[in-house]
């Protein structure tokens, strides 16, 4: 029950907003999203880790008949994992809406509605618990997002937006595939999660449906090389745009990685593993590089995001419990980083006209408040101790390690190389003499101060006391990663 | 069959109209008989029965695909209303109307038909009355183009059809679709190779008919001649009267012959599926663009009838409802941008969305419904017909058809983009109050269904 509240909550204030003009629908959808992260927060008081999702009504699942044939349930609840992707978004909404205060955007009002639908659509994804409820849901959240990326974008939107588009369509295309196998090869007929996790589907079939999720999935991530939508849409999506994509929609991928991959095909998983790694792995070194070369602010910020989430592809398919509980934890980590350094990003853009880092300079003289949140947020980004990503990369690490030693120092080396171009960037962009262009450089409004100090409050409260999320993530990676394991 | 009566009745009320000088009253009560007729119709739900010597019999699937052809006549007529206005239609309009119902008899005798004399009038009576509408526009080359290519084309097939029941008689001694079905059975091992020649005569002219790859040449240029409101008529109901008799023809007669058609109908399938995707890519014009579009969901259809063991009807019929309103709607607001850019070019509906944000996001909703994405009616449709499919053993297929879903989806993108990102034209576009609730009406059914296709999934 609980858990329909927080899906309908987004959907009810998105179609209100659409009936608001003006300033109106930013402050109506301030409201909504607080009250929901307030709701959220109340969820996670009475939330007390089952081990299983409770498969009958109950305090927080339902399951309803939906369809009868083929059979079909709406499904929702929550489990440790979902409850945590439900935080991440809920607490990342408010700071994205309070981030289009201040600026100027035409149609807000349907704008606004598009973000709180996305949101909705979210939050679907994170707690369904039937195979095509969560693809309707999936599917959902990516029409709201083109069509901001498309109104509201920068240059050559259309063409970039489209091939967006597409790619993931088709990613989700073959996920339906792979679903209406498993649909048909199941002996109850069903979708329900907990039914799939049971499934006796033979080995030789299961390398086939594999790839059929995990192209759906590597597409969404991005893993490399299905990565090339990503760094054009970043960098032409509208900031906003960029966050709720880089912030929380790429989460689905990784989540759903853990969700529906994993423990549903684990032979098909295990024999793909290598390769997959490899995968990652290759990515995380060519990202990187590339991030090291890269002279556009918002173009090094999404292949760095394609590094970090390299990594954590990677330590989920180590396959074992640190490597999946560290990327759950760094999943929320990298999900406020990276929409701080966005945010970062957005500010110079707005204030100086430019986003090359090579005409950029001395910023921190200009505004010193500014300086400080940012060098918080990149420290975040390059997993210094005490910020949050750095307990998720050391699981991660640890996890990897476990897997392979020769793995662990592929993954140490992400670490290195984002230290490198991340402060590189910020010694460019900040320090230095004021360069030319940069002569003025307004103080930061109320609005971008809140954004960006509740930012650097969360890298350190998780960096500190990171306790509550272990011990929300704990139980069910150690269920997901007995899943996982050849039946 | 009180519903083709009626509907025999209402196109020759069309026919007097002229004489007693009704002609401006005559929409009206052509819509309110025809829905009349739409709430008689379900009266004979649950209500089997044989009429004329055998000549048609009522069952659910005759009842379910009548009152989807009933709707879709509905919605033409509301729109022919403001599409009819010149002074050279106002003179035909009562001819128009009356060989719109005749049309309509035609499909109604598609659904019910348990003789293969009723199959061939039926297929006639709304053939015939088509080649008529699509040359409707006596005065522009295109429309006359489309209508002579129609009848030399279509008249073809049907000499196909004829030749293959004239075979297919020699063999089993009878038109009745029991008595061929009889036959079928008790020689289902060993059968008369004329049966399987006959058979397979009549798969073709029915390929034909639905338009399916390699017989789809004539849909392209017929449609964008035609007139844009038989353009409708053609890719809705014409489409899925075809589709409807197809079915029934093969799941009565032929259905375990069909393991000697199966190559032939697998390659159709696979192909209607690939051109009609790959072409729609290269259109400009939208009508074209749309029987391209049609040409496709004609293979997802396909892939109804090639699982015609499993019992698919649920499954093509859901998948009608939603490409039914999902085309209405889109060729409803055609017609509006048409009537006011002059142009049939994707490029009338450049920054539609600045101008009337409304009908533009209407238009989005059309095609996204058509490329199947949740949560509208197409994709249930798609879904469930992919389901049936797999069901029945044809992952390939469903593969093949996952793939040119894909390719689809560019280029009902094309149309969005146009309106979204490009600058806009000077043109007012405002659609009238009919046209409005049109477009409102099939696109709340487009939703509703999408959330809610219970109802439907197994009606049959």
């Amino acid at each position: 029950m609980l858990t329909l509240i927080l899906l309908l909550i987004p959907l009810i204030a998105s179609i209100i907003a659409l009936f608001l003009r003006g300033e109106l629908v930013k402050w109506f959808s301030l409201v909504a999203t607080i009250s929901q992260l307030a709701f959220t927060v109340y969820v996670f008081t009475v939330f007390k880790a089952p081990n299983a999702p409770e498969v009958t009504n109950g305090l927080l699942s339902l399951n309803i008949d939906w369809i009868n044939s083929p059979k079909i349930n709406f499904n929702i609840g929550l489990d440790g994992m979902s409850l945590l992707m439900v935080i991440l978004t809920n607490l990342l909404m408010p700071l994205i809406v309070l981030a289009g205060f201040n600026r100027n955007q035409e149609r807000t009002h349907i704008m606004y509605s598009l973000m709180l639908l996305m949101h909705f659509a979210l939050i679907g994804v994170f707690v369904s618990f039937d195979g095509f409820l969560y693809y309707i849901f999936w599917e959902l959240a990516l029409i709201p997002i083109y069509f901001i990326s498309l109104n509201w974008g920068g240059v050559n939107r259309a063409t970039v937006t489209l091939k967006f588009f597409i790619y993931t369509l088709a990613g989700s295309l073959l996920m339906l595939f792979g679903f209406l196998f498993l649909y048909w090869n199941t002996a109850s007929h069903s979708l329900s999660w907990v039914d799939l996790t049971m499934n006796h589907i033979c080995s030789c079939k299961q390398g086939f449906i594999f790839w059929m999720f995990f192209l759906a999935y590597a597409i969404k991530i991005p893993i490399i090389p299905f990565h090339t939508w990503q760094p054009d849409t970043y960098s032409s999506a509208p900031t906003q745009g960029t966050m709720l994509l880089s912030g929380i929609m790429l989460k689905m991928g990784l989540y759903s990685l853990l969700r529906w991959l994993l423990p549903v095909l684990p032979m098909g998983t295990a024999e793909y593993t290598p390769y997959v790694i490899a995968m990652c792995f290759i990515g995380v070194v060519y990202a990187s590089v590339i991030a090291i070369m890269q002279t556009d602010l918002k173009k090094l910020f999404a292949y760095s995001s394609i590094a970090h989430v390299g990594l954590i592809a990677a330590g989920i398919f180590a396959l074992n419990v640190q490597g999946i509980q560290g990327g759950l934890v760094q999943m929320l980590a990298h999900g406020i980083n990276v929409v701080g350094v966005f945010y970062c990003a957005d500010i110079i853009i707005n204030r100086t006209g430019s986003s090359d880092i090579n005409t950029l300079g001395g910023i921190r003289v200009l505004s010193p408040r500014f300086a400080t949140y940012f060098i918080i947020i990149v420290l975040g980004s390059v997993a210094l101790p005490l910020t949050n990503s750095f307990i998720g990369e050391f699981m991660l690490l640890l996890g990897l390690f476990e897997y392979n030693s020769w793995a662990a120092l592929f993954a140490g080396l992400t670490v290195i190389l984002g230290a490198v171009y991340m402060l590189r960037m910020y010694q460019k962009v900040m320090l230095g003499d004021v360069n030319e262009n940069v002569t003025v450089f307004e103080d930061l409004k109320w609005n971008e101060e809140l954004v960006l100090a509740t930012i650097a409050i969360l890298i350190f409260a998780f960096g500190i006391f990171p306790k509550p999320i272990l011990e929300l993530v704990a139980p069910i990676s150690e269920q997901i990663y007995r899943l996982s394991f050849v039946r | 069959m009180n519903t083709l009566i009626y509907t025999a009745c209402l196109g020759l009320f069309g026919l007097l109209a002229e004489i007693f000088n009704l002609r401006k009253y005559l929409i009206p009560i052509l819509v309110l008989g025809l829905a009349v007729i739409f709430s008689l119709n379900l009266q004979t739900w649950n209500n089997s029965q044989t009429h004329f010597n055998g000549m048609l019999s009522d069952s659910n699937f005759s009842t379910a695909f009548s009152g989807l052809a009933l709707f879709i006549m509905l919605i033409i007529l509301i729109l022919s209303g403001d599409f009819y206005t010149s002074t050279d239609d106002e003179k035909h309009i009562s001819d128009y109307m009356a060989i719109l119902m005749f049309t309509l008899c035609g499909a109604l005798m598609m659904f019910s038909f348990s003789n293969m004399a009723m199959l061939f009038l039926g297929i006639e009576t709304l053939s015939i009355s088509l080649y008529v509408m699509a040359g409707s526009r006596r005065f522009e080359l295109k429309s006359n183009e489309a209508g002579f290519k129609y009848f030399l084309m279509g008249s073809f097939a049907s000499a196909f059809l004829l030749f293959g029941i004239a075979l297919v008689f020699g063999v089993t001694g009878t038109f009745s679709i029991d008595g061929i079905g009889n036959y079928m059975r008790m020689h289902a091992d060993k059968l008369d190779p004329l049966f399987i020649v006959g058979m397979l005569l009549m798969i073709f002219a029915m390929l034909f008919k639905v338009s399916a790859a390699p017989f789809h040449f004539w849909a392209p240029d017929v449609y964008e001649g035609a007139p844009s409101l038989i353009t409708a008529l053609m890719s809705t109901l014409v489409k899925i009267a075809a589709f409807a008799a197809f079915y029934r023809l093969l799941s009565t007669c032929f259905v375990f012959a069909l393991g000697k058609a199966e190559i032939v109908l697998t390659i159709s399938c696979a192909a209607t599926l690939l051109v009609g995707n790959l072409v729609a890519l290269v259109q400009d014009n939208f009508k074209r663009l749309l029987a391209y579009s049609g040409i496709s969901h004609a293979g997802y259809m396909m892939l109804a009838i090639i699982s015609i063991q499993g019992s698919t009807d649920s499954a093509l019929f859901l998948y009608s409802v939603g490409y039914a309103v999902a085309s209405l709607a889109a060729f409803a607001i055609a017609i509006t941008v048409f009537k006011s850019t002059g142009t049939e070019s994707i490029s009338g509906f450049n920054g539609l969305a600045k101008k009337n944000p409304l009908l533009a996001a209407s238009l989005t909703m059309a095609m996204l419904s058509l490329a199947g994405i949740p949560p509208f009616a197409g994709f249930f449709g798609k879904y469930f017909i992919f389901s049936e499919a797999f069901r029945n053993g044809w992952q390939n297929m469903v593969f093949v058809a996952i793939i040119s879903s894909i390719i689809g989806v560019f280029y009902y993108m094309k149309v969005i983009v146009a309106m979204y990102s490009k600058p806009a034209n000077e043109f007012e576009i405002k659609p009238t109050f009919a046209y409005q609730m049109v477009i409102a009406v099939c696109l709340i059914i487009s939703i509703v269904l999408g959330l809610y296709p219970g109802v439907f999934t197994k009606l049959l």
